[in-house]
């Protein structure tokens, strides 16, 4: 079940695996894919994690994609863990990817992890601004819509990836398979927000008041 | 060897004899295992060889003395100094734990001292260096202390691994084991890779009884509060009384409870191993002092610490293991040929009838024990990395040490190198990092890729995953003394203003800096919430079946109190009462939600496996289980809608059939691999003060469990997480069993929470089932919370 909501004037919907469609436009927002980690952390002596993140959160993105008429990817950020991930992408994922933008526009905005995007794939640019909305990576002058933060919100003792809905910003979820999360009412995104809707991910969204100043307790 | 003059001149001195066991642990010229009373100077039989050894002089680490409690080593430290004083040898003692200082540490990996007093973990270290070679060639005897307590967890799995490694750096090693009365000596000298059995007098009976109180017990609760007045009068009476209770928050509780009722402010002490060290120190000072009258203490006090003139002994909560409770009482009375005096207060009702059967057991001789599997393979992959620590090894060498370890002398090759493959390559079905292997192969030999990783791998040793800790201090301005530690969630729920009880005072709450608590002084004498969660102490199978007959045979009621007759008379009054032949259920309303309990008496395992199964069933049937709680007794499962005809799925074939899939995915599973996936190097142990603000770089091992399964469903770590689980969820054939030996079920609708039921309530150990109820509850809380900010 998606949430619809209307940001800045523009219809939008959150979905439950944490895109944003926007159906004006035909275009899927996603954010902080963060292709390659387990790569990067195995290169830094880090622990050899299950080398599977990509396959996992691209067939997750196949999936939303196969859900909904899009004509336009925009990726807001973060799609890879840094700069030599895109090169180190498995020839298979590389494919995938390829496939997926196919007869699409593919957009990557960059984020603080990635200077670019895969080259050869789509336009890369810093930020974009359209009907009024500034989409780019870290939140900044509003209306804008953005990832960065990882955004998490808890509900009866679950917390779980979600949407903040704010009154100037729009935060996505990662969507990254391996990525952790903040939580929505930790000081720098309960200001950065302020009153608003969390929007919970998962089989369905959920929506809970952000109310910042009156943290509750866990 | 015989004692030497010197020796028996010394024992004289004191107008002691030598124990026979002492003497001949002396003569014994193998691995030994000596089972021996508290209280039977098993401590000093351990190490006279040495001592006797060393009389003459020695070079080098002779000795190596591994105990499971840091306060134990500083205990035997002192304990040696005496005799070691008085006979003017010529013999250097130092322990070794995390808590010495780094210079001290780093000298003695130079210029170690004759004999070490250390912990497995310091162990493992100490093997991890490549100097370990040169410190440990001298070796000529080890001494595990309290060895059935380390047996119990994978402490024991990894001090095994540490010793056979001793073994090649110091080829005709002697180990000593001391242990406390254990069920089965053999399993444990088998544990030790094979050792001779030694066994102590165990000295005369125990006086051992419930301590008679004036007011009953209460239905519920765990802190026995009503006994408050009844325990202060026998602690007035001794001399000095050790008073244990089974968790952390409970002595919290009951310490502060003894202090309000302290009119003539007999010095009384407490000790936890959520006390800062320096706090656990002051009160292990006055006790060796003999300034104090009692201690309230839990398992930080269990293991053999020979402090003080004990002469009483309280047991406040029910022992839940008849052979902890008989270790316990070898506490009191060090004298060996007096009788210990120990007595139990049960914390409710339910607890009077534990007790009451534990006492039965105590006279009957009848210890429970559970069998150990084979060694578990995460600490071994933590073994290997550690290895590669010290330097460059041989597989094949090191395949032949590890089964010289006890745990381990069944370990195949496959397993072998199946853990092998884990620490160079992740082990992954997708061969993803070739370039970055942790190991490499070179001339025959493994070596660490980066040698830097060294340090790292150092950080994460260890077999203990407890949920991560946070230091409480005083508040800097009131001069940043240390408090203790509570568990991080708890202090993640904490606003400031808050009060909660930390050692034995009602603390506010101020900030979170630097992951250190600060609190200051409250004045309230009550905490508004109570402190970190406590442990789980599960009681034995033959509790459990000695409870269910004794309350299914009212005529056998006159072994218990009248309230206590009273109160089952209302549980079968209100519902059903549990009896042999028959298993017993009931539902009753409580809150919003729906309880459901059965009362199988098959163990905490098997009830928490059926717990799984039967949440699994009622998921389908849409009654939407939130969660349940086994205990050692009964099952308890609340959901959203009633669960009314149990009997449906009561049965083998259907459990059975669910059993194929309880292995997918559920909470219990993913708390076995998060403990696992650290313990074997996948997950780095996050320390104290080296985390950052918890922002987005850390995620959880639910994620890495998840992507395993779904990508990697063979891999190793999700093997041993399987084995792990089925040795804490066993035993489908108890389940069998009990459905067998109960073949009528007895389902009762109840109008509210029953006698037998209301202790289930309070249990700790709770698991929560993720499914449509969790959503349900999710969405519902979503509604009010939108209502309440007036935007639905």
């Amino acid at each position: 079940m998606t949430h619809p909501l209307t940001f800045a004037g523009q219809g939008f919907e959150a979905r439950p695996a944490g895109t944003l469609w926007w159906p004006a436009t035909q275009t899927l927002i996603v954010a902080d894919l963060h292709l390659g980690k387990s790569a990067r952390m195995a290169a830094r002596g880090g622990a050899l994690l299950p080398p599977h993140e990509d396959e996992d959160t691209l067939s997750r993105l196949e999936a939303e994609l196969a859900a909904l008429p899009v004509a336009r990817v925009l990726s807001l950020g973060d799609a890879f863990e840094d700069d030599a991930a895109p090169e180190a992408l498995s020839p298979a994922n590389r494919a995938r990817l390829g496939d997926m933008a196919r007869g699409r526009t593919w957009v990557w905005v960059t984020g603080n992890h990635d200077g670019g995007a895969l080259p050869g794939l789509g336009e890369i640019l810093s930020e974009i601004h359209e009907e009024g909305i500034a989409f780019r990576h870290i939140a900044g002058e509003g209306p804008d819509i953005s990832g960065h933060y990882h955004p998490k919100a808890q509900l009866a003792g679950q917390r779980r990836p979600a949407f903040l809905w704010g009154q100037s910003h729009l935060i996505l979820p990662a969507f990254g398979t391996y990525t952790g999360g903040l939580d929505c009412e930790a000081p720098p995104l309960a200001d950065l927000v302020g009153p608003g809707l969390a929007l919970l991910t998962g089989t369905r969204i959920m929506a809970r008041p952000l109310t910042p100043g009156t943290r509750r307790r866990a | 060897m015989i004692l030497p003059a010197k020796f028996r001149d010394w024992f004289a001195a004191r107008g002691w004899a030598p124990h026979a066991h002492q003497l001949a642990l002396l003569a014994a010229t193998t691995d030994t295992l000596l089972i021996a009373p508290t209280g039977g100077g098993k401590t000093l039989a351990g190490f006279l060889p040495s001592l006797v050894d060393l009389a003459g002089g020695g070079t080098g680490l002779h000795t190596l003395y591994i105990s499971p409690l840091k306060a134990l080593t500083a205990d035997i430290a002192r304990n040696l100094a005496a005799p070691v004083g008085e006979m003017g040898l010529p013999i250097r003692i130092e322990d070794r734990t995390g808590d010495t200082s780094s210079t001290k540490r780093a000298r003695q990996r130079v210029d170690p001292p004759n004999i070490l007093l250390t912990t497995p973990e310091s162990l493992a270290l100490l093997t991890s260096y490549p100097e370990a070679p040169k410190i440990f060639k001298d070796l000529k005897r080890v001494v595990v202390d309290e060895i059935h307590a380390l047996a119990e967890s994978k402490r024991g799995d990894q001090t095994m691994l540490g010793i056979a490694r001793l073994r090649t750096l110091a080829p005709g090693l002697t180990v000593t084991g001391l242990s406390a009365t254990v069920a089965d000596p053999d399993s444990l000298a088998a544990f030790m890779g094979g050792a001779t059995v030694l066994r102590a007098d165990p000295g005369p009976a125990p006086d051992i009884a419930l301590l008679p109180t004036s007011a009953p017990a209460p239905w519920a609760g765990g802190n026995a509060h009503y006994a408050v007045p009844d325990v202060m009068a026998a602690v007035e009476k001794a001399r000095m009384t050790l008073i244990f209770v089974n968790t952390r928050a409970q002595a919290e509780l009951f310490f502060q409870q003894l202090w309000e009722h302290n009119p003539q402010n007999l010095p009384i002490g407490l000790h936890h191993g959520s006390l800062a060290r320096e706090a656990r120190q002051r009160v292990e000072q006055a006790m060796a002092a003999g300034a104090l009258r009692a201690v309230v203490c839990t398992g930080s006090l269990d293991l053999g610490i020979d402090w003080g003139d004990v002469d009483l002994v309280l047991q406040v909560g029910a022992p839940k293991l008849v052979t902890r409770l008989v270790q316990r009482i070898g506490r009191s009375n060090h004298r060996y040929d007096a009788p210990s005096k120990a007595r139990l207060v049960p914390a409710n009702r339910f607890e009077v009838i534990e007790s009451v059967v534990a006492l039965e057991a105590v006279q009957a001789g009848d210890l429970d024990g559970e069998k150990r599997g084979p060694g578990p393979l995460d600490v071994l992959c933590q073994h290997i990395l550690l290895t590669a620590c010290s330097g460059p090894f041989d597989a094949e060498a090191l395949y032949h040490e590890f089964r010289s370890a006890g745990p381990y002398r069944n370990l195949s090759r496959q397993d072998f190198d199946a853990c092998l493959d884990f620490c160079a390559t992740g082990g992954y079905a997708l061969k993803a990092y070739d370039r970055w292997q942790r190991l490499m192969l070179r001339g025959g030999l493994w070596y660490l890729r980066d040698p830097r990783v060294a340090k790292l791998i150092r950080l994460n040793i260890g077999t203990i995953t407890d949920p991560e800790h946070l230091n409480v201090r005083m508040a800097r301005s009131r001069g940043g003394a240390p408090l203790g530690t509570v568990e991080e969630s708890f202090a993640a729920s904490l606003e400031p203003g808050d009060t909660f009880l930390i050692g034995g005072k009602v603390m506010a709450f101020e900030r979170l800096r630097d992951m250190v608590v600060e609190v200051g002084h409250s004045p309230r004498k009550q905490p508004r919430i109570a402190v970190f969660s406590g442990v789980k102490m599960a009681s034995s199978l033959k509790v459990s079946h000695r409870i269910q007959a004794l309350i299914g045979d009212p005529g056998r009621w006159d072994v218990l109190p009248p309230d206590l007759r009273d109160w089952l008379e209302t549980q079968r009054r209100l519902s059903v009462l549990p009896r042999a032949g028959v298993l017993a259920c009931e539902t009753f309303p409580r809150g919003d939600r729906w309880h459901f309990t059965l009362y199988g008496f098959a163990g905490r395992n098997a009830h928490q496996t059926l717990g799984l199964l039967l949440t699994r069933q009622m998921e389908a049937l849409g009654l939407g289980p939130l969660g349940f709680v086994p205990s050692d007794h009964a099952l308890m499962i609340w959901s959203v809608d009633p669960l009314t005809d149990p009997a449906r799925l009561l049965n083998a074939e259907a459990l059975r059939e669910g059993l194929d899939g309880w292995l997918s995915g559920n909470s219990l599973i993913k708390r076995s691999f998060r403990n696992v996936a650290t313990i074997a190097g996948l997950m780095q142990r996050n320390l104290p003060g080296q985390r950052r603000s918890g922002k987005q770089a850390t995620f959880s091992s639910d994620i890495i469990h998840d992507t395993l399964r779904r990508h990697d469903p063979d891999h190793l770590l999700l093997r041993i997480t399987r084995d792990d689980a089925r040795r804490g969820l066993v035993d489908f054939y108890r389940i069998e069993d009990m459905l067998l030996s109960n073949p009528l079920i007895d389902h009762a609708m109840a109008p509210h929470v029953t006698p037998l039921s209301a202790p289930l309530i309070l249990e700790i150990g709770k698991v929560s089932v993720e499914g449509e109820g969790r959503e349900r509850l999710m969405a519902r809380e979503a509604e009010r919370l939108m209502a309440e900010a007036g935007l639905a």
